[in-house]
């Protein structure tokens, strides 16, 4: 079947980023690098210890925002509604900068306290948009993408008062943190990472056929039997685990979410059982590509990867509103 | 045809959007095989009342029961193996073929990871013939007319292999050919699938044709429960819509003709 095609392209384009990025960098290491000789050389240092762990966190952290996106697109029917559009990510980067500001220092299980208060801010913001989406029955997504800028717009103010109040060496901190970026030293944010990413997508993948339901409308997904209410919890529950779990650790990494699943609908269609698979895979391997990118096009100086991933991310979006008019991409 | 086995038993049924009333202590009986036309002007309540038949809209007091077992106890899928649903057209996007979208009908009977069965494959097909879909089947719905739109709908309603069919407006928006056609499909479904039909409309007409008995909600009362001359011989008509009717008989099959009085003339 065609669609599988697809799917094992990707799968196979996805695998072949995931292997050859780590070879490169400021430097190229080949398999030398990867299986050295004798004892430990600089080169394997850095390709297992530094490079692979980035890859796999970026991968992770890629896969998360786009199978989270996408769920969200089916869930809201707009293209729009994304956990990053619904304020999701400066509810995280609030709890980051509340963290840094009032000058907390704590941790739990690893888990560093900025990452847990980061993933706490992303809960409050889906709780607020799920909150708004229960209170009254008639809200229309148009209403709810309007009450998440505006929320966006409100948390935003909070840290930029937070930052106004703090001392200098603060500010930069949650300057830093603002930007968004993977920084991976060692497997601990991939191992801290993937619970979140796993455990999410699980959810998200065990739900394919209630978003395909849910995208036609919530009428008529009640009528054909979906558990309207309880399914739109269970997928808030699976993306705020994913995309909180991202956001705590890489900060906000913009148009991932977005992008990648209507660049996956052009190429599959708007069946959820290819779409979450094919965006996972999409998801993750561009994000490695972009960190990639944005590792090595300065070296030594280093992007932050959602410099990159904007900066490709805006065009196409100008792009999609003006040409993408395909009736299989837009609901 | 089994008749009298209950398929809709509404009791004292009353539902609020927040403090606004929608529908107020409305009982009615609905038998295996009727078919039946809910009228009324706009806001009358007739959409919610068949939503909360399938709950679309949960809530609400009083009580309702499907073939003879109360609402509450169905679970979702349960209930959509009961009783299937059209909804107005109102032009919403779907990116779906019409193989993909009727197959959806299919959701009540396939658990969370099984693929779709070939026995699943042939009720669907069967279904797509049935309504004169199988020729479109694939393509998207974004590309079909109206009328093409509307019958792929019912193929996926009729795909839900469920007893009571609920329509809304199903015929409004369309052209005469479309309206003829979706009309001699429901009937068809009625007669000879012994499909429960329950279809709001704002054509009159439609349900004197169409519908071998009427219901009149009018700010969430039913105001009447009967066949379509009973409604027009009590005059209730200019009640319930608040403006004057002419009555004209079809000079072939001698039913009345319903049309508005306008002051112009």
């Amino acid at each position: 079947m065609k669609k599988s095609w697809i799917l094992l392209l990707l799968g196979l384009a996805s695998a072949a980023v995931f292997l050859v990025a780590p070879m490169i960098g400021m430097k190229f290491l080949g398999l030398d690098a990867v299986f050295p000789h004798g004892p430990d050389t600089i080169d394997s240092h850095i390709f297992w210890k530094i490079r692979l762990p980035r890859v796999c966190t970026s991968f992770l952290a890629g896969a998360a925002l786009a199978v989270g996106g996408s769920a969200f697109q089916a869930m809201f029917r707009n293209p729009l509604a994304t956990p990053f559009t619904l304020g999701v990510a400066s509810g995280a980067s609030l709890g980051a900068s509340l963290y840094v500001g009032l000058g907390f220092s704590f941790s739990f299980l690893g888990i560093s306290g900025s990452s847990l208060s980061a993933f706490a801010g992303a809960v409050l913001a889906i709780l607020v948009v799920y909150s708004f989406t229960r209170a009254r029955r008639s809200f229309s997504t148009g209403s709810m993408l309007l009450a998440g800028v505006a929320l966006s717009f409100f948390f935003s103010s909070l840290i930029l008062l937070i930052q106004y109040m703090s001392d200098f060496t603060k500010t930069f901190h949650i300057l830093r943190r603002l930007i968004g970026g993977i920084e991976a030293v060692g497997f601990d944010s991939v191992l801290s990472l993937f619970p979140f990413v796993a455990s999410g997508a699980v959810i998200i993948f065990s739900l394919n056929r209630e978003l395909n339901l849910l995208s036609t409308g919530e009428d008529l997904a009640a009528s054909r039997g979906v558990n309207v209410v309880r399914t739109k919890q269970v997928i808030f529950l699976g993306a705020s685990l994913m995309i909180g779990g991202v956001v705590s650790i890489c900060g906000p990494i913009g148009f991932i979410g977005m992008m990648v699943p209507h660049i996956c609908r052009l190429m599959i269609g708007p069946d959820n059982r290819y779409l979450t698979f094919a965006s996972l895979m999409f998801g993750g391997g561009f994000l490695t590509l972009c960190d990639m990118l944005a590792r090595t096009l300065f070296a030594p100086v280093e992007l932050p990867v959602g410099v990159v991933t904007a900066i490709l991310g805006g065009p196409f979006f100008f792009w999609l509103l003006l040409a993408g008019s395909s009736e299989r991409t837009v609901f | 045809m089994i008749m009298n086995e209950p398929a809709i038993e509404v009791e004292n049924f009353s539902f609020a959007f927040g403090s606004k009333r929608i529908l107020d202590r409305v009982s009615l009986k609905v038998s295996v095989g009727d078919s039946l036309s809910i009228i009324g002007p706009n806001g009358a309540g007739k959409t919610t009342l068949i939503k909360c038949l399938n709950r679309i809209l949960s809530g609400g007091q009083g009580s309702i029961k499907i073939k003879g077992k109360p609402l509450e106890l169905y679970s979702q899928k349960e209930l959509a193996m009961a009783v299937s649903y059209v909804p107005q057209a109102d032009g919403r996007q779907l990116p779906f073929t019409v193989e993909e979208f009727v197959t959806m009908g299919r959701y009540p009977y396939l658990s969370p990871f099984s693929s779709v069965s070939r026995q699943d494959r042939g009720i669907v097909r069967r279904a797509m013939e049935l309504t004169a879909t199988d020729s479109f089947a694939d393509r998207t719905l974004g590309s079909l007319s109206g009328g093409e739109r509307q019958k792929v709908f019912i193929a996926a309603a009729v795909a839900q292999e469920a007893d009571i069919l609920l329509l809304d407006e199903p015929t409004t928006f369309l052209d005469y050919r479309h309206q003829v056609e979706i009309r001699r499909l429901i009937k068809d479904l009625n007669r000879h699938h012994n499909t429960t039909i329950m279809a709001v409309t704002h054509d009159i007409n439609d349900a004197v044709v169409s519908g071998s008995r009427v219901l009149a909600l009018k700010a969430g009362e039913l105001l009447f429960d009967g066949s379509p001359q009973e409604l027009i011989r009590q005059g209730l008509l200019e009640n319930i819509y608040e403006t004057s009717f002419f009555l004209i008989d079809h000079p072939r099959t001698g039913r009345p003709i319903i049309t508005p009085e306008e002051s112009e003339p």
